[in-house]
C-alpha cells in the first residue's frame, strides 16, 4: 500500500447523549478511490462533516498528509482552513450558489487560492487583473473537464440535476485539492448520467487525486472503488476490496436483515 | 381567454369581503341618539374594490401561467427583458449613462433651487441605498440598524466641528472610518446570527446608538442637538446660501459617481463573489474555502463606510442635527429603497431611491397616505416582483471554443 493522504483514528462524534459515530478508523491512500457505504442513518455524512470541519469531533484524530510537507491535524479547524489544506467536498443535498452563474460557482472555488482584496478590486491593479484572468481561465478549464463548458453563463439553479452534481464536483476541484470527498454524487441520476459520472471520477483519479466517496449505487461503488468501508449504527462493520465486501455476511445482514430461521 | 369561472370566483371573494366588513363599515350605531345609520354606499365600494383587485390578481396569474406554458412547450430561448439587455450591452449603456449624467449636471439650471435641494436629499439616499445594498443585497445580511452608521458619521462631523473646528473635508474620511469601525463593532457579536435574529439585533443596535445620542447630554447635547455646523468649504471662498446648495449638489453628484464606481468594481471582484456566495449558502461557502468571519465583517464595514460619509454630508447640508433624524423609520426607508429597487442591483437601487424620495416630495398633497402607500407598494412588490424593479444581473463571460482551449 502506498502512503496515506488521509488518516482517521478512533474518530467519535456525540450529539448530546447520542453517539452518531464511534471509534472509526479509516485510511485513504494516494491515488486511491475509497468508498464509504452503509444503510441510511449509519453516520456516513456525520463522518464527512467531522472530517471537513463542519462538526468538531468529540474524540479521535484526523490527519491530512499533503503531498509535500508535514501532516496536518484537522480536528477543530474551520471548514475553510480544511479546504485550504487541500481537501474539498461536495454535498449530499446539492448546495450550489443558485443565483450565481455556473462559471461564478467554480470561481468561488478559486477564492482560497487567490489573494486580491478590496483595494485590488477597486483600483483593478495589474496583479488583480492577472489573478482574475487566471481564475476565469482555470474555472473554464475545469468546466470543460466536467462537460459544462456550454453552460458557463447559465444560472446554477437552471441546470438539470445531473449537471448540478457535476458542477458541485467542478467547484470542489477548483480549490486545487489532492483529496476529494464526494457525498452521494450519483443520487438522483439516471443510468446514463451515472455511467458518465463513473468515467468522470476515474478521470479525476487519473489526474492524481485521491477520492473518498459515499454512495448508495452499488454498481457504481463496485466498479469504482479500490477499497470499501462499511458503516452501520455509527460503527465500522467491515472493510476490504469490493469482492470481499460483496461476499461479507455481516454486510449483507446490515443491508438485508437477518434470516428469521437462521 | 378569461374564463367565466374566474369572474365567479372574484364575485364570491368580493361578496365574502362585503359580508366580513358589514358590521364595521355599514352599520354605525349611535348610542346617545339611539339611532342606527346604514351606510350602504360603503358596502358598494367594498364590493367594487375587492372585485377589481381580485380580478387584477387573477388576470396576472393567468398571464403568468400562459407565459410559463409557452416557454415549456416550445423551448425557445425566452427573450431577455429590455432593461437587462440595455444594462448589459455597453453600446446602449454608455450613451444612456452619459445622457443621465448630462441631465444631472444641468439639473440646477433647469429647475428651481428648491428642486435642487430635494434632489440633494434623493442623491444622499442613493448613496445610502448603495451602501446598504452591499450588506443586504450582496452579502444577504438583513441590517435594520443601518441608520446608526449614518448617525455616527453625522455626529462625528458635528462634534469635531463643534469642539475642534474641524473642516468638512477632513471630517469626511474620519466619519467614514468611524462608521466602518462601528460596522465591525456591530459585526462581531452578530457573526453567528442569520435572518430574523440578525435583523432583531441590528434593530437593537440602531436604537442603542439613537438612545445614547438622546440621553448622553454631556457628549451629544441630547435631544436639542448640535447647531451651527459649518457648510463645506470651497478653498476658503464664502458662498451664498444658493451657491452652497449648488456646491452641495455637485458634491453629491461626485459622491454618487464615486460610490457607483467602487460598488460596481467590488461586485464583480473576488470579494464581491464571496459576499454573494455567503448570501446563497453559508455552509457551502465555508466549505469552498471562504473565511466567513472576514467576509461578513468586510461587508458590514464597507456598508457602514458609505453611511458614515453621507452622515457627514447630511450634517454639513442641514447645519443642524439631533437624534430625531436617526430613527428606525430612516433605516426602514433605506431598506425599502434596496428591496423596491432590486437587491444587489446598482441601477435598481438608484431607481428605488429616486422613486421613494422624490415621489413623496412631489405628492405632498397626499402626505397623509404616504405610509399607507408605502406599505401597499411593498406588499404588491413582494407578490408580483420579489426580485425588485430591476433584477440583478450577473456578469457573463465569453469564451472562444477550441478543444482544450483557453478562455478569453
Amino acid at each position: 500500500m502506498s502512503e496515506p493522504v488521509l488518516k482517521v483514528d478512533n474518530l467519535s462524534m456525540d450529539f448530546g447523549g447520542i453517539r452518531a459515530m464511534s471509534e472509526l478508523d479509516l485510511e485513504v491512500c494516494k491515488g486511491e478511490i475509497v468508498a464509504l457505504i452503509g444503510p441510511n442513518g449509519a453516520g456516513k455524512t456525520t463522518f464527512f462533516n467531522c472530517v471537513t470541519g463542519i462538526y468538531n469531533p468529540t474524540g479521535g484524530d484526523v490527519h491530512l498528509h499533503p503531498p509535500s510537507g508535514e501532516p496536518v491535524r484537522l480536528n477543530g479547524l474551520k471548514p475553510n482552513k480544511v479546504t485550504e489544506q487541500g481537501m474539498a467536498r461536495t454535498f449530499q443535498n446539492i448546495r450550489l450558489f443558485q443565483n450565481m452563474t455556473v462559471l461564478e460557482n467554480v470561481m468561488i472555488g478559486r477564492h482560497c487560492r487567490t489573494r486580491s482584496y478590496i483595494a485590488g478590486a477597486v483600483f483593478k491593479t495589474k496583479a488583480t487583473r492577472r489573478e482574475e484572468q487566471e481564475t476565469v481561465d482555470k474555472s473554464y478549464h475545469i468546466l470543460e473537464q466536467v462537460g459544462l463548458a456550454d453552460a458557463v453563463n447559465d444560472f446554477a439553479q437552471n441546470l438539470s440535476y445531473g449537471a448540478q452534481r457535476r458542477l458541485e464536483i467542478a467547484r470542489a476541484l477548483a480549490t486545487d485539492p489532492f483529496l476529494l470527498l464526494l457525498d452521494e454524487p450519483a443520487a438522483g441520476m439516471n443510468p446514463q448520467e451515472t455511467s458518465e459520472l463513473d468515467e468522470l471520477i476515474k478521470r479525476i483519479r487519473d489526474g492524481g487525486l485521491s477520492i473518498l466517496l459515499i454512495e448508495h449505487d452499488m454498481k457504481l461503488v463496485m466498479s469504482l472503488s479500490d477499497r470499501i468501508f462499511v458503516m452501520d449504527y455509527g460503527k465500522k462493520i467491515a472493510q476490504g476490496t469490493p469482492e470481499e465486501i460483496s461476499a461479507n455476511p455481516v454486510v449483507i445482514k446490515a443491508y438485508l436483515g437477518e434470516d428469521i430461521d437462521a | 381567454m378569461f374564463q367565466f369561472q374566474e369572474l365567479k370566483k372574484s364575485l364570491l371573494v368580493s361578496l365574502w369581503f362585503a359580508f366580513l366588513t358589514f358590521p364595521l363599515l355599514v352599520i354605525k350605531v349611535d348610542p346617545i341618539e339611539r339611532t342606527v345609520l346604514w351606510r350602504w354606499d360603503n358596502m358598494l365600494y367594498v364590493v367594487l374594490g375587492s372585485f377589481a383587485i381580485s380580478i387584477l390578481v387573477r388576470v396576472f396569474n393567468v398571464q403568468k401561467e400562459r407565459r410559463r406554458d409557452r416557454r415549456a412547450s416550445n423551448h425557445t430561448i425566452d427573450r431577455e427583458p429590455l432593461m437587462q439587455v440595455v444594462l448589459r450591452e455597453p453600446r446602449y449603456l454608455y450613451p444612456l449613462a452619459g445622457a443621465a449624467l448630462l441631465f444631472a449636471l444641468l439639473f440646477p439650471s433647469l429647475f428651481s433651487i428648491y428642486q435642487t435641494n430635494i434632489m440633494i436629499t434623493a442623491l444622499m439616499y442613493v448613496v445610502l441605498g448603495l451602501g446598504l445594498n452591499i450588506v443586504v443585497g450582496l452579502a444577504g445580511l438583513l441590517d435594520l440598524g443601518y441608520v446608526a452608521f449614518y448617525a455616527v458619521g453625522a455626529y462625528s462631523y458635528a462634534l469635531l466641528n463643534f469642539h475642534f473646528d474641524v473642516g468638512f473635508w477632513i471630517a469626511l474620511p474620519i466619519g467614514a472610518l468611524l462608521a466602518a469601525l462601528f460596522g465591525i463593532l456591530l459585526g462581531f457579536p452578530v457573526l453567528r446570527l442569520r435572518g430574523d435574529y440578525l435583523a432583531i439585533v441590528t434593530l437593537g443596535f440602531g436604537e442603542i446608538i439613537r438612545l445614547i445620542l438622546e440621553n448622553w447630554n454631556a457628549f451629544s447635547q441630547g435631544p436639542s442637538g448640535i447647531s451651527n455646523i459649518s457648510r463645506p468649504g470651497l478653498f476658503g471662498i464664502d458662498l451664498s446660501l444658493e451657491g452652497s446648495i449648488l456646491y452641495m449638489y455637485y458634491l453629491m453628484i461626485a459622491v454618487v459617481i464615486f460610490t457607483i464606481f467602487v460598488v460596481n468594481r467590488l461586485q464583480d471582484s473576488r470579494i464581491g463573489r464571496a459576499w454573494i456566495a455567503l448570501r446563497e449558502d453559508e455552509i457551502a461557502c465555508q466549505a469552498m474555502g471562504i473565511d466567513k468571519t472576514r467576509t461578513k465583517l468586510t461587508a458590514f464595514a464597507l456598508g457602514a463606510t458609505w453611511a458614515g460619509m453621507v452622515g457627514v454630508i447630511f450634517a454639513a447640508k442641514t447645519t443642524f442635527i439631533n437624534p430625531a433624524s436617526f430613527t428606525f423609520l430612516e433605516s426602514a426607508i433605506i431598506l425599502c429603497i434596496v428591496v423596491l429597487g432590486g437587491m444587489g442591483s446598482i441601477f435598481g437601487v438608484i431607481v428605488g431611491a429616486l422613486i421613494l424620495i422624490l415621489l413623496p416630495e412631489h405628492l405632498r398633497a397626499l402626505s397623509e397616505y404616504r405610509m399607507l402607500a408605502f406599505g401597499g407598494v411593498l406588499v404588491v412588490m413582494m407578490i408580483f416582483r420579489p426580485q425588485g424593479i430591476v433584477a440583478n444581473i450577473r456578469r457573463s463571460y465569453h469564451f472562444e471554443k477550441k478543444p482544450g482551449g483557453e478562455g478569453q
